[in-house]
């Protein structure tokens, strides 16, 4: 096993799409992975508005359990990669590749990054945290595995040239603008893996491999509300609208999305800055990837979208085939 | 409170507005970061994507800390409809985080049972954690419940959108838990004892009387 994979909440509710394109995109690419055991809520911003501790002790249990599983797999019957598991079950970091934990959801991803950089930091509040994380399930975090979004791994030259490889039906220059939102780029120094994280690319890179047309637009890392898509419904529908009118007057016909939760607004809170104006059809990255590769069962994807995506589909068969 | 410097807020009706000095320090304390070292460039405030719906722009919470008006600042709307998108903390040039300033501000303001200033928000966040606290995993449904429960207005904003998704089978019926719930509850045990602590919290009374969200379904 090569990697941990963590759903959370998202993924197993409102974005089962996402997970089952995210799973379908890795298997297609060949990487080994395990879902993470026993696994908990990272408290999104709930938690953070709340209280410092839970901020960062439920990200960091996880990390812990993602731990324990690694040594379970050293301590397994033996199989291709178990140099590394052997490894990286003694604890010690030093010459082991870490073990990466692949978290798609973008506000998982924050959260456990967060966690992570805390207690790798060294200070006395992430060494407090640790204590406090050991006391609680046996153990502290020893760092020797690695939070990774799956966008950083595909954005890579070397998994370019590989998705370019597996497209079996490209996305026929179908135009889409990728939205990144917040949580996959501030704060910068902790979640970003782009050269300019006011300007991320990897998602571009990535649609371009799938035979996309990424659009250039200025609303790509804008916030669109949704931690308060409940009590502040239209002050996030003002938030949400700003998104993807801009993305709409950058020609987009589709958006890509890497967070379920501004899949969540962009696919039910679009409006129509003109009357009768069809709304732009709103996609996990994985979804478009999947449907590039030629891997999944995209159909029961799209009945999950409220917003149809058939026009976006449509659309991309026509160019395809022009 | 405790000083001789008085201070009037624009829009305070000409009444001024009590002071309380080591406030900022309170909040530097609790939130690790400099709030005195903001010198008002507005950077957090430009690109603020909320701004046109606060009461106190994001610059002003700032200096709301800096002159200790303790009880503007925690009663404030803008602390609670701060969508924590983190574009200010991105760009501040003094590192001084205004967001996580909002989160230790938002704390606060529930340690010392000020009146919250968007009940709603504050309202939703409970409900979404006493979910996890009780099952470990976020269940959109049940917490959906809880706050309409005490927001029986709220039914009729998010019934559509909600009945839409229950259609798509975006929302589970069942809810997932983890395992070793005892984890769970210690985490949040521990949270409610660290908020016990905090200043104006009344040595715990707050923590105690389920101030905290999430936390007061547990002994």
């Amino acid at each position: 096993m090569t990697y941990l994979y963590f759903p959370g909440c998202s993924l197993h509710s409102t974005a089962e799409e996402f997970n089952d394109s995210a799973q379908a995109l890795l298997k297609a690419l060949g990487l080994d992975y395990e879902e993470l055991d026993d696994w908990n809520c990272c408290g999104a911003t709930p938690a953070h508005a709340t209280s410092e501790f839970l901020t960062v002790a439920l990200p960091l249990r996880n990390l812990v359990n993602a731990e324990k599983q690694v040594e379970k797999w050293a301590g397994a019957k033996a199989g291709p990669g178990d140099a590394t598991r052997a490894k990286a079950g003694t604890g010690d970091p030093a010459g082991a590749a870490p073990i990466e934990i692949l978290v798609p959801c973008a506000a998982c991803y924050n959260a456990f990054r967060l966690a992570e950089r805390l207690v790798r930091d060294g200070g006395a509040e992430g060494r407090e945290m640790n204590r406090e994380i050991a006391q609680i399930t046996g153990r502290p975090f020893g760092g020797t595995v690695t939070v990774r979004h799956p966008l950083e791994l595909l954005g890579r030259p070397e998994t370019l040239d590989k998705l370019r490889a597996l497209v079996t039906r490209p996305l026929g220059g179908l135009k889409v603008a990728s939205y990144y939102g917040c949580l996959l780029a501030r704060p910068s120094k902790i979640v970003s893996f782009e050269p300019n994280p006011e300007h991320p690319v990897a998602m571009d890179n990535v649609m371009a491999a799938l035979g996309a047309e990424p659009v250039r637009w200025s609303r790509k890392t804008d916030c669109c509300g949704q931690s308060m898509a409940v009590a502040e419904g239209e002050l996030v529908t003002e938030l949400t609208n700003r998104v993807t009118r801009a993305a709409k007057e950058a020609g987009a016909e589709a958006i890509a999305t890497a967070c379920p939760l501004c899949m969540m607004n962009l696919d039910t809170r679009q409006k129509p800055a003109t009357p009768g104006e069809a709304p732009l059809p709103v996609f996990f990255f994985t979804e478009l990837a999947a449907v590039a590769l030629g891997v999944g069962k995209p159909q029961a994807w799209w009945k999950r979208h409220l917003t149809d995506v058939r026009p976006a589909l449509e659309l991309l068969e026509a160019k395809r085939s022009a | 409170m405790g000083s001789d410097v008085e201070l009037y807020l624009a829009n305070s009706g000409g009444r001024p507005t009590s002071v309380t000095p080591g406030f900022v320090r309170d909040v530097e304390k609790h939130a690790g970061r400099m709030v005195s070292r903001c010198y008002q460039c507005r950077k957090c405030t430009s690109g603020c994507p909320v701004s046109y719906a606060l009461d106190f722009q994001c610059h002003e919470v700032m200096r709301l800390v800096q002159l200790g008006a303790r009880e503007a600042a925690l009663r404030s709307r803008a602390i609670w409809l701060c969508a924590s998108c983190k574009t200010c903390r991105e760009r501040c040039p003094n590192d001084v985080d205004p967001a996580g300033v909002m989160d230790t501000l938002k704390v606060l303001a529930v340690a010392s049972g000020a009146p919250i200033g968007r009940k709603q928000v504050k309202a939703f966040q409970k409900a979404f954690l006493a979910t996890v606290a009780v099952l470990g995993r976020a269940h959109e449904l049940s917490s959906l419940a809880l706050y309409l429960a005490g927001h029986p207005s709220a039914i009729v904003a998010n019934a559509g959108l909600g009945l839409r998704m229950f259609s798509h089978g975006k929302l589970k019926i069942m809810p997932e838990g983890v395992r070793a719930k005892g984890e769970i509850r210690a985490i949040f045990r521990r949270a409610k004892e660290k908020a016990a602590g905090l200043p104006g919290s009344g040595g715990g009374k707050a923590a105690r009387a389920g101030k905290i969200a999430g936390g007061g379904d547990r002994p």
